[in-house]
């Protein structure tokens, strides 16, 4: 059988070590007993913040890219630039959706850090502080890592949604054009309805691209901004809990939500199949 | 000039402005040292780590690339040959890693391998198998779609038979026949699997592996210059990988490499 290998493997390195951390949040520490005490624990103050913010910051990251993401495609596709701008666009997307981790982090404080090629020339050419009093800016906090993060965020949109834009078929425009339509209209009637699932769905596994990233965050806040990411790898390496058992619960509430959210998005992808054939 | 076109220039100058700022930012900052391209010449020639590191990844990388590969080629094709009917649950599998992000799946198999019956977090020939197990599980998911849009590019049932009417087996059909008409799907998945995998940070770094990710992240704490350096270079191997997968996928459509999340 030439499936068994793959089932056996998966079996053995994907759904064992997650089916350990979920029988385990279902498991009291100390006694082994089943609990749902775990999940109830989830709503102490310090994790209920993890969870926000990590959702904020997905969810921010998420809309924004989406939206400059869909504006660049568009731009480069239907906006009247050379040609030769849309191929190079594309190319320096693939490169830049695969540049995350820890060089991105790097590139970034090397960019807007307190030493930064950005931060000084603000600073030296136009006065402006950004690490001052007033600005208060920090790459090393949210809104930093916000705009680090948009960087593998809007290549990916301008990958899965640029297919889509030219799925825009020429006929359906000239039609709506025939009967009478102004652009507006045919985008408000047409385009857009047509291009929503793409748009949806491909925000939401944004929203799943920020929500799982670890290391980018780690490596640039070192671990202080409160994300579900770096509240599992402080558990993973010191128990800061002192219970196990809550972190099983506290990887299992991540799973959760990265399953909606890639569902949501497979559901939409393939709405979106419908008419871009 | 139409409003809208200038409207799309501005969109476009502002994106590539966001996109090259912070590559030509790292790429200041390592030049900035007294003697010129010093930080290079530290980790390429003064820093045996840079070339340690970079090296075990490489291989990991490479060997993640073949196990992958023995096991979603067998797997594709039987899928599409044979067992059409277990298409949706192959194809929930390898989505799964999607939903399980590197820092659950290092958690778990931490946990999972640190007792009996299967010790492998003790020894570091078990965090090598742990480390490559984990590469291989996140590879699934852009391994099997290279492979199966590859297998329906060729007419496998035709080829399969025409090698079984001259007497081949099962394992010279896959070698001799499928491996090569479909080389260039499974160049281009290889090639992001070494991109991914020499870069990785997360499972690495909880399996305390000499990986190149763990070794930045460690000299971007240390050091000043080298990091940026060793950036660019990072930078530079990623280009690479794309470059070939774009290279290889001329002439083909063109299809979308997500790597989900880190």
């Amino acid at each position: 059988m030439g499936v068994l290998p793959f089932f056996l493997f998966s079996a053995l390195f994907l759904i064992l070590p997650v089916g350990y951390l979920v029988v385990g949040s279902f498991q009291d520490a100390v006694t082994h007993q089943p609990t749902i005490k775990n999940y109830i624990d989830l709503t102490e103050p310090n994790i209920v913040l993890a969870y926000t913010t990590s959702i904020e910051i997905s969810l921010v990251t998420a809309i924004g890219g989406g939206l400059f993401g869909f504006l660049l495609a568009y731009a480069v596709i239907l906006g009247g630039l050379p040609r030769f701008l849309r191929s190079l666009l594309m190319t320096f997307s693939g490169v830049a959706s695969n540049f995350a981790g820890i060089p991105l982090a790097l590139a970034f404080t090397f960019t807007l850090g307190l030493q930064g090629l950005v931060t000084k020339l603000l600073l030296d050419g136009l006065g402006i502080d950004l690490y001052g009093k007033e600005i208060k800016f920090s790459i090393y906090q949210k809104l930093g890592l916000e705009l680090v993060y948009l960087y593998f965020q809007f290549p990916l949109m301008i990958l899965i949604v640029a297919p889509a834009i030219d799925g825009l078929k020429r006929e359906w425009r000239e039609a709506s054009e025939n009967l009478g339509a102004s652009s507006r209209q045919y985008w408000q009637h047409i385009a857009l309805p047509v291009l929503l699932p793409t748009l949806l769905g491909t925000t939401i596994l944004l929203f799943g691209n920020a929500f799982g990233a670890q290391a980018t965050a780690y490596q640039l806040t070192a671990g202080l901004v409160p994300l579900v990411t770096n509240l599992i790898t402080a558990q993973i390496s010191g128990d800061v809990f002192h219970n196990i058992n809550l972190g099983y619960a506290l990887a299992m509430g991540m799973v959760v939500i990265m399953g909606v959210s890639i569902t949501g998005y497979s559901i939409l992808q393939r709405r979106s199949e419908r008419w871009l054939r | 000039m139409k409003l809208s076109r200038i409207f799309s220039w501005v969109i476009f100058i502002l994106g590539v402005l966001y996109f090259l700022l912070p590559l030509y930012a790292t790429l200041e900052f390592s030049l900035r040292t007294k003697v010129p391209f010093v930080a290079y010449t530290n980790v390429l020639f003064k820093d045996p780590q840079f070339a340690g590191s970079l090296i075990y990844s490489a291989i990991v990388g490479v060997i993640t690339i073949l196990v992958s590969l023995l096991i979603i080629v067998p797997t594709a094709y039987w899928v599409r040959l044979r067992l059409p009917r277990l298409r949706p649950v192959v194809e929930f599998v390898t989505l799964l890693p999607f939903v399980i992000p590197p820092v659950i799946l290092a958690f778990g198999l931490l946990r999972a391998y640190a007792g009996p019956p299967l010790p492998l977090t003790g020894t570091d020939f078990g965090l090598n198998i742990l480390v490559v197990a984990a590469y291989v599980v996140l590879s699934f998911p852009y391994m099997y779609r290279a492979v199966d849009s590859g297998l329906q590019a060729i007419n496998v049932r035709t080829l399969t038979e025409a090698a079984q009417s001259m007497g081949a087996g099962w394992t010279r059909i896959l070698i001799s026949v499928i491996f090569p008409n479909i080389r260039v799907a499974l160049l281009s998945g290889a090639f992001l699997t070494l991109a991914i995998v020499i870069g990785e940070y997360t499972i690495a770094s909880f399996l305390v592996r000499p990986a190149f990710g763990p070794y930045l992240a460690l000299l971007g704490r240390d050091k000043a210059f080298e990091p940026a350096a060793v950036t660019i270079i990072s930078f530079g191997l990623t280009w690479m990988a794309m470059g070939m997968i774009a290279l290889l996928g001329r002439g083909s459509r063109q299809r979308v490499q997500v790597a989900g999340a880190r």
